[in-house]
């Protein structure tokens, strides 16, 4: 006969109770287990996600000149002719070694056009490119389908008098109002969207472009290195990572991380709790029987010992349950809730975190009930005071 | 030979703000082989000079001394090593661990003796059939008799042993026929060469012992 044997005799004896440990224990690694099995599921496809969501490189003419703008500010009388690159940097863009992280290239080139007399900022797009990438645009009309097509900006819009289905006279052709952009609260509001090519023929500018948007993947590798592969295969053109959006992402990805982790710990410390206020209830129970192991001449390590195994196999039990169940639970959110396509896999790690964790727990809040039965007066336990 | 020596043991303890009196300085020798029996009424300290001769209970004055130990100079962990080795205890009721079967409860003791598995089960199927329970080795204690039951816990007692039996009013729960027959057990124990201090109030147990001292108001008289 060992320790232990006493420990698991104890346990069938106490099922229901024993139960309830594992039970409360076991909540709390399933919800741990789902958040970081999710997570880590989830991971990939947020960072995919918002990668998609705006551009996060431009690629502009490398210039001379300073910037005589700020904050949409350009200083006036002093503004000098906008500088171009050729058509030819968006087959060095997508010739780069990490090409398969480049989700979308948008070209733009941007010119004054002259709209019942009044000067209007143009810019020249590919307009399957820039939805795709600006997909907090809300259109009042439909997308343009053709070169013909334009999107005014909500306050060219409202200024020129201007409606979806309406025509709009530009630069001496005929265009059609395809939509309106709802407000943004940006410059977009200011601006007219036509195709390229042809605001390249309006402005005279053909195979010119003014800036290139690029929207990459970060997730497979750092932006920085697609960064670096633009500059070094289009020398000419200057490429800024926009270090607000990948900081954006970044930050997402961590407060994600930070609220599974914080949401784990709050579930485990109940867990926890479970574990501590059930031992301790076992130890109030199990005064007399303590007693008489102490009587026999249990030494209060070996007490401790029999209600820490206890703890312990408990917790390892809930470890399992936990993880098995925490595992099913992280399927079905990231499948249902979320609707993900990326299942959580079987991870040993995870399977070890679940395990460490749990018995972990277990034992920290087994401890203290198990130092209190150590402690147990066996004169006072048998009642010979 | 001496084997248990009080010396000038006393033993008091608070009650609120009362201080009371348990057990006035007492000095007593018993000899290795003795069956002494201890009675008196309810409340008048035989079961707090059982517990301090079983080293559980720290006297407040005097000096317990079994086989040249100093018993109550011994550190607490120490003392639960000297119980071990030394003292076998058989309580009135409620002493054996309810989830454990009887031979198991007997292998208490020797669970924390380092002995193999093969070893501690023979021990204790020898000590269950010295006291008559050869074939109840399986059962809970649930599923035992009350007499039953009593004579597990003497075969734990036993089980590794010890040349100190103690026996807190051993029979209080058993009927006549049953009692008589645990009391012949422990004459049994006695003559194989134990030391039997028993705590009783039952007069009819004190023809087994060789030995009577009264306690009346936690004073021993012989």
């Amino acid at each position: 006969m060992r320790l232990v044997d006493i420990a698991f005799g104890n346990i069938r004896r106490r099922k229901s109770k024993a139960s309830l440990v594992v039970m409360g224990l076991a909540l709390g690694v399933a919800t741990a287990v789902a958040l970081i099995a999710a997570n880590q599921a989830m991971h990939y496809e947020i960072g995919t996600k918002l990668d998609e969501y705006g551009a996060n490189i431009v690629v502009v003419p490398k210039t001379q000149q300073f910037s005589l703008s700020y904050g949409g500010i350009t200083v006036p009388g002093v503004t000098v002719g906008t500088p171009e690159f050729s058509e030819d940097i968006l087959a060095k863009i997508n010739s780069i070694e990490q090409k398969d992280s480049l989700n979308v290239i948008a070209p733009k080139l941007v010119g004054v056009a002259k709209v019942q007399d009044q000067p209007v900022l143009l810019v020249g797009v590919r307009f399957d490119a820039e939805l795709k990438m600006k997909k907090w645009w809300s259109l009042q009309g439909k997308r343009p389908s053709s070169p013909m097509e334009i999107i005014l900006g909500s306050e060219v819009a409202w200024r020129l008098g201007k409606h979806p289905g309406e025509q709009l006279d530009l630069e001496g052709t005929r265009m059609d109002v395809a939509a309106v952009l709802a407000p943004t609260g940006g410059q977009e509001d200011y601006l007219i969207f036509a195709d390229l090519a042809r605001v390249q023929s309006m402005l005279g500018k053909p195979g010119r472009l003014t800036f290139v948007e690029v929207s990459a993947y970060c997730n497979t590798c750092p932006i920085e290195e697609i960064v670096s592969q633009i500059s070094a295969s289009a020398p000419e053109a200057k490429v800024t990572a926009l270090k607000q959006s990948v900081q954006a992402r970044a930050d997402m990805v961590r407060r994600f991380n930070a609220f599974a982790v914080a949401v784990s710990a709050i579930v485990l410390l109940a867990g926890g709790m479970a574990v501590f206020t059930t031992m301790l209830s076992s130890v109030n129970e199990r005064t007399r029987e303590i007693g008489i192991f102490r009587a026999i001449g249990y030494r209060r390590f070996h007490i401790f010992y029999i209600m820490l195994s206890e703890a312990a196999f408990l917790s390892f039990i809930s470890g399992v349950l936990g993880y098995l169940s925490g595992l099913v639970l992280a399927r079905i959110v990231t499948a249902r809730v979320v609707e993900s396509s990326i299942q959580a896999p079987w991870d040993p790690a995870l399977i070890g975190i679940a395990l460490g964790l749990a018995t972990a727990v277990g034992m920290i809040a087994g401890a203290y009930p198990a130092w209190r039965a150590s402690r147990i007066d066996p004169a006072e336990a048998l009642r010979f005071i | 030979m001496d084997l248990i020596i009080l010396d000038n043991i006393s033993k008091k303890y608070r009650a609120g703000d009362e201080e009371v009196t348990a057990l006035h300085p007492t000095s007593l020798r018993i000899a290795e082989g003795d069956f002494v029996a201890v009675v008196g009424p309810s409340g008048s300290g035989k079961s707090t000079l059982l517990s301090i001769l079983g080293a559980m209970n720290s006297p407040s004055g005097g000096r317990l001394i079994v086989d040249d130990i100093d018993v109550y100079s011994l550190s607490d962990e120490s003392r639960a090593d000297f119980r071990r080795e030394y003292v076998g205890f058989v309580f009135q009721h409620l002493q054996l661990i309810p989830y454990l079967t009887a031979r198991e409860n007997v292998m208490l003791p020797l669970a924390i003796t380092g002995l193999g598995r093969k070893e501690q089960l023979g021990m204790a199927d020898r000590a269950l059939e010295s006291v008559g329970l050869k074939g109840k080795e399986s059962r809970l204690p649930n599923e035992l008799s009350g007499g039953e039951q009593q004579r597990v816990a003497i075969a734990r007692a036993i089980v590794n042993n010890p040349p100190i039996l103690l026996a807190d009013e051993p029979t209080g729960n058993l009927d006549t026929r049953t009692g008589e027959s645990i009391m012949a057990t422990f004459s049994k124990l006695r003559n194989e060469g134990r030391t039997i201090v028993m705590v009783t109030h039952n007069p009819d147990n004190c023809r087994w012992a060789t030995r009577v001292l009264e306690m009346v108001d936690g004073r021993l008289t012989d």
